[in-house]
């Protein structure tokens, strides 16, 4: 798929101290990895060091099923980067993983820039690669699960 | 009273603002402007300025405490304050922090302090430009997600699903900052009306923020003295005693970026302080006269006074409106200088003189009687913070 968002803008890449290296390296090959605490099953995010439920500094990765509901959102038509001059319209969604914890994650919403979003909504992430950007890198973007 | 209180032990003996600018258009260069604004403080108590032994600030505020120190030839430094994290959520908490200092015997006269020229160093309305980004940063620029509007956004359209609260309610905020700095001269957008019309022709920002439900830009400083009570009944004005003053957030409430994953979105996060800001200063919502209520965007005030106590959420449509919130008589007089839409982003420093203002009947849209005297700081950052002000007649 092509990009949702013009290129341009800021390439997100793992900190220095790697702590969040492998969520990355997860979306490059389409995997979502969130952190769970081993010891109590919690799910954890965004990156961490300590689990905040027992403060134990092992902490997990785990791959998740890539689907979430829509927990709320904003449709962006002021544009705050060169980048995005032209880009206005975009939807961004805040996507709530039920079968992970209730964690939630960030995103947008793919399709019409227009559509009318709704609270509550099934999504499924879509895994958008940059293989040539530099350094490469991949988002988790998302999309409406209709119902079949 | 508690040992462990603040409660009429301190309070504001002098407020002071340059000349409020649009963000660029200052003359003077930012340091200037602050000084300005501390002798202007000064000059409104009628105290010396080379008293002043304490600073307190917030959102790493670009003048630090030794450099203004010596340029003022104070004479001896006691107390050298930043409050942490949270941006304009530290307006009150640098209030609160000044009060503890004098109340505890760490300094004797605190100036509160907020200086922004944007123009000569950089807007907060912009995104980031690095090449790359890392940690909660990367988490959301990539998605276009960058500005203050837009990481806040989502927080409010979460509370008008979960409230069935439409733009109406945004909408009577911005009217009533606007309809209050018709009356203030010093207000940026004096003479610059709002009406409904204007209001719902306006461009989106981001939904559900207009134009006007995002504040200002400014160039400016303000300054405000802090004092113990008894110092403060020998100065030139009518004291505004501290009542009680809070700061803080509740659980797992993250930093900017990484708001979206804060479990409790749908809040400006006041609302763990709420109860222990009316606990210590022994009055209720009800026993408020007037409020000054951060608006960084509107729907930031509308979680704001559902978290003090002034309405529930589900009466948010039909609490806010313009007539319930304009001096002199609406129901709950709201940012009665203009605040941060209208008067000036003084980064909502502004808004603590307000409520001084209002208490020693100086406001330019002035409720009657104020003895119970409200301004927040923050919403939807973290930590957000509170200080309740009172008249004589409260202690």
């Amino acid at each position: 798929m092509s990009a949702y968002l013009p290129p341009g803008l800021p390439i997100p890449v793992p900190e220095r101290n790697g702590l969040s290296a492998p969520y990355w390296e997860g979306l490059r090959q389409g995997v979502l990895k969130v952190q769970r605490n081993p010891r109590t099953g919690l799910y954890q995010w965004p990156p961490q060091w300590i689990a905040y439920d027992d403060q134990g500094f092992e902490l997990d990765w785990v791959e998740v099923a890539p689907r979430g509901r829509i927990y709320s959102w904003t449709r962006v038509w002021h544009p705050v980067h060169p980048a995005l001059e032209d880009a206005c319209p975009y939807i961004v969604v805040v996507v709530e993983l039920p079968h992970a914890g209730n964690v939630r994650m960030l995103g947008n919403l793919l399709g019409d820039p227009r559509q009318s979003v709704r609270i509550g909504a099934d999504v499924e992430a879509v895994f958008e690669h940059h293989p040539d950007a530099e350094p490469p890198y991949s988002l988790a973007q998302w999309r409406v699960v209709h119902a079949s | 009273m508690s040992e462990r209180s603040l409660r009429g032990r301190v309070a504001v003996a002098g407020v002071g603002e340059t000349q409020y600018y649009r963000h660029g258009q200052a003359p003077e260069p930012e340091f200037v402007l602050c000084l300005k604004a501390i002798l202007a403080a000064c000059a409104d108590a009628g105290l010396d300025p080379t008293d002043i032994d304490g600073f307190a600030s917030y959102s790493n505020d670009r003048n630090d405490p030794p450099t203004l120190a010596t340029a003022l030839g104070v004479k001896e430094l006691r107390f050298s304050n930043m409050q942490w994290g949270g941006g304009g959520g530290g307006g009150a908490g640098a209030v609160a922090n000044a009060a503890a200092a004098v109340a505890t015997g760490l300094a004797d006269c605190v100036v509160v302090y907020r200086a922004l020229a944007q123009g000569q160093f950089g807007r907060f309305g912009q995104g980031p430009r690095a090449p790359t980004l890392s940690g909660d940063l990367a988490l959301t620029v990539p998605y276009g997600q960058m500005s203050p509007a837009q990481w806040y956004a989502p927080k409010v359209t979460r509370f008008m699903h979960e409230h069935d609260v439409g733009q109406a309610a945004l909408r009577a905020i911005a009217l009533a900052s606007y309809h209050h700095a018709q009356s203030n001269p010093r207000a940026v957008m004096y003479g610059r009306p709002l009406t409904e019309a204007a209001y719902d022709a306006s461009r989106w920002i981001t939904e559900p923020f207009h134009l006007y439900d995002c504040c200002q830009e400014n160039d400016g400083a303000a300054a405000l003295i802090v004092v113990s009570a008894a110092r403060a009944r020998d100065l030139k004005q009518t004291p505004a005693y501290v009542l009680a003053a809070a700061i803080g957030a509740g659980f797992r409430v993250h930093s900017t970026p990484a708001g979206f994953a804060t479990p409790d979105l749908a809040s400006s996060h006041f609302q763990t302080l709420a109860p222990r800001l009316y606990a210590m200063a022994g009055v209720g919502p009800a026993d408020v006269d007037v409020v000054q209520c951060y608006e960084n965007f509107t729907g930031g005030v509308l979680m704001s006074l559902v978290e003090h106590g002034f309405f529930a959420p589900d009466e948010a449509m039909d609490f806010l409106t313009l007539e319930n919130l304009i001096a002199p008589c609406g129901k709950l007089p709201l940012n009665t200088s203009g605040g941060n839409l209208a008067e000036c982003y003084m980064h909502g420093l502004e808004l603590q003189i307000e409520a001084v203002r209002q208490l020693r009947g100086q406001s330019t849209a002035q409720v009657p009687d104020v003895n119970v005297s409200l301004a927040a700081a923050g919403p939807m950052v973290t930590p957000v913070s509170t200080v309740l002000f009172g008249s004589e007649a409260t202690l």
